[in-house]
């Protein structure tokens, strides 16, 4: 494709010329390629073309040009006012703030943004009013492609394939095919390398609760507040209470003070693990089978972890003992075995069984009996 | 000093007028009563027994709560028998009513999934009569003293020390319906979690510990006053941090952002997209015709 087929002024000469030899010669009905014969109705031409006013008043043209160079000159000015503020405002211990903002994120914000646009209405200013004011028709084309070059691009192709022989050296061909295809597997064994496989998991990693099907609590262990690490007393709840829980080894320490779970074993142990706990009328509750003595005296204990894709919920509301996930609705109906009342969940939060120990403190009677958490493969 | 001692000298020349006993002794008795009316009221106040305020408090809740909550706040079922009209009293203390009158929400303007705050109908008077009238319904958490929940007493250390405990406390346990900053937020069936950012200390610490409404509540067994005492000082440093960040639209996250982004960022991409596309300004003269 050629320039002269793309466009077709309708001017007689072409626009090499500097923006002051625009003017068009006779416009009207000089314009196209397109013999008059061939049309019903004779094509009419463009209008004569109208000039801006910047073209012809001088006056205006002074006065475009100089809102152009304002704009640029405030932009200029909002940089150095980026640069004062960057050097003015301090951040950190020490953050100085404007209008009850930080003043150096709002100001630094601010002034480079403007800086930018006004460089931004400055040119289109300048394009619109100021620079060349050539009207350019373009004549439509077939999108398809001319039977020669469809014809060379064909033959082409074919010249290649013969001269390559890749029909009559199928031992080249076939060595290239596989060659190609085993370039997947490092991929395939790439990712197959970023994690365990669920059911090697208990062999691979030695941390408590490790794999998709256990959780740190066992029999015994103290459910104890999340953030404080204080054992719940049962008697001490209240109907209507919430208690967000975290199993009490996440709190052991051993004798030099160090916490047994750690770092990233303790996000991994949290993530499933996290309770939690609710005290409602006993007798609203109704008990799931083999479930009778899970309660404390009307506390129940739920995983926090919701079932669909695993988002963290504590959003309870007393009333209707419904807890619900914020991030898609999912609802569970506490009283009822944590059973989904509503939304995509598929499961009911596990329950983790409750029991109380000698100095009246809320413990499991053992781990979920279910993984907790979303659904997959293995699990069906 | 001299304007003084020039009135002074005109006072001092009256002192012996016909009318000056009659000022002196109309002085005195201002004075006495003045004095009077500023301590007898507190004497008169701490000598209201108890059963007097409850009896004030029955007549008011008579009068103002008794159609939902029955006469002896015993609650009413609806027709359908299935739900409450207004639910029993007995037990939720004065700390309740003094959360739910003194915010406004009760006495209710019209059923609904929520009672919204609205200014309060009651005097603070009237209301520690009604919550003294409930209390007496049965046991039930008081309203709470200020010492319960101020930081004041505390070193700037301790202080620190409680802000951040509060913070952790409340992005655990609060920020599921009120949102990380306590902006408030959604719940199900058209309720929602009140904003905390001008909720008066005393009646965070009131809804803590009463559970209004559909929040469960975070009783002193659950939640002990220190750290609630914590998550309000947290809460009212929130109110005092400036935004450094810039304007947080509400910290509401995505939806509010989304619609900015969409409203005023890609409404203002599309206005400059017309200025930029549109037809200039044309003149009808011919170029060297101007004047």
């Amino acid at each position: 494709m050629t320039d002269a087929r793309d466009h077709e002024s309708h001017e007689n000469d072409p626009h090499a010329g500097g923006s002051s030899e625009n003017l068009p010669d006779s416009p009207a009905g000089s314009a196209g390629a397109v013999p008059e014969s061939a049309e019903p109705i004779a094509d009419p031409g463009l209008p004569a073309h109208e000039w801006r006013p910047t073209d012809v008043d001088e006056r205006q043209e002074k006065r475009a040009e100089r809102q152009v160079a304002g704009m640029f000159g405030l932009s200029a000015i909002c940089v150095l006012l980026f640069l004062i503020s960057y050097f003015t405002f301090d951040i950190g211990d020490n953050h100085s703030t404007f209008a009850g903002f930080g003043a150096s994120t709002v100001t630094l914000g601010t002034t480079f943004g403007l800086a930018l646009l006004f460089i931004g209405i400055g040119i289109i200013q300048w394009a619109r009013k100021l620079m060349g004011d050539h009207e350019i028709s373009e004549m439509r084309h077939p999108a398809r492609s001319s039977d020669e070059d469809r014809e060379a691009t064909l033959a082409a192709l074919n010249a290649g394939l013969e001269e390559s022989g890749i029909g009559r050296r199928p031992l080249v061909r076939n060595s290239l095919l596989g060659a190609v295809g085993l370039l997947g597997l490092p991929a395939v064994v790439l990712l197959r390398d970023l994690g365990p496989l669920p059911g090697d998991v208990y062999d691979d990693e030695d941390y408590p609760g490790a794999g998709l099907e256990r959780t740190v609590w066992t029999k015994g262990m103290r459910v104890v507040r999340d953030v404080v690490g204080t054992p719940i007393r049962a008697a001490d709840l209240e109907i209507g209470d919430l208690v967000n829980a975290v199993p009490e080894a996440f709190y052991e320490v051993d004798e030099e003070g160090e916490h047994l779970i750690e770092g990233i074993e303790l996000q991994i142990a949290k993530s499933k693990a996290a309770v939690i706990v609710v005290r409602m009328e006993p007798d609203e509750i109704i008990p799931g089978e083999g479930r009778d003595n899970w309660a404390v005296d009307g506390v129940l204990c739920y995983s926090k972890i919701c079932t669909h894709v695993g988002c963290p919920i504590s959003l309870y509301e007393r009333t209707t003992h419904h807890v619900l996930c914020p991030c898609h609705q999912s609802t569970f109906d506490l009283a009822d075995s944590a059973r989904v009342v509503f939304g995509p969940a598929a499961r009911a939060l596990p329950q983790l069984p409750l029991a109380v120990d000698d100095e009246g403190y809320l413990v499991a009677q053992s781990d979920f009996t279910e993984p907790v958490g979303p659904s997959y493969w293995e699990r069906g | 000093m001299r304007l003084l001692n020039r009135s002074a000298g005109r006072l001092s020349r009256h002192r012996r007028g016909p009318l000056a006993g009659v000022v002196l002794l109309l002085l005195g008795l201002v004075l006495t009563g003045s004095l009077y009316a500023a301590f007898a009221p507190a004497q008169a106040t701490s000598a209201e027994s108890d059963i007097e305020q409850v009896e004030k408090g029955r007549e008011l809740f008579l009068v103002g709560c008794a159609f939902c909550h029955g006469q002896n706040g015993e609650g009413i079922l609806t027709q359908r028998g299935d739900t409450q009209l207004g639910p029993p009293l007995a037990g939720v203390g004065a700390a309740a009513v003094d959360f739910q009158v003194g915010t406004g929400r009760m006495p209710m303007a019209q059923p609904g999934q929520q009672a919204p705050d609205k200014a309060p109908v009651y005097s603070q008077d009237e209301i520690d009569a009604l919550g003294a009238f409930v209390a007496s319904l049965g046991p039930g958490p008081a309203v709470p003293d200020e010492e319960e929940y101020s930081i004041e007493g505390l070193s700037a250390d301790e202080r620190e020390e409680a802000i951040v405990r509060g913070g952790q406390i409340f992005l655990t346990n609060c920020t599921a319906c009120h949102n990380f900053n306590g902006g408030g937020g959604a719940m199900p069936r058209g309720g929602y979690a009140p904003s905390l950012h001008d909720t008066d200390p005393k009646y965070i610490y009131e809804a803590l510990l009463t559970g209004p409404q559909q929040m469960p509540n975070f009783s002193n067994g659950n939640l002990p006053p220190e750290e609630k005492r914590d998550v309000i000082a947290y809460l009212e440093s929130l109110r005092e941090t400036p935004e450094y960040g810039g304007f947080g639209l509400g910290g509401l996250g995505p939806v509010s952002e989304g619609l900015f982004a969409w409203l005023v960022g890609i409404g203002g991409l599309v206005g400059f997209a017309v200025w930029i596309a549109a037809h200039s300004t044309r003149s009808t003269k011919k170029k060297g015709q101007a004047a």
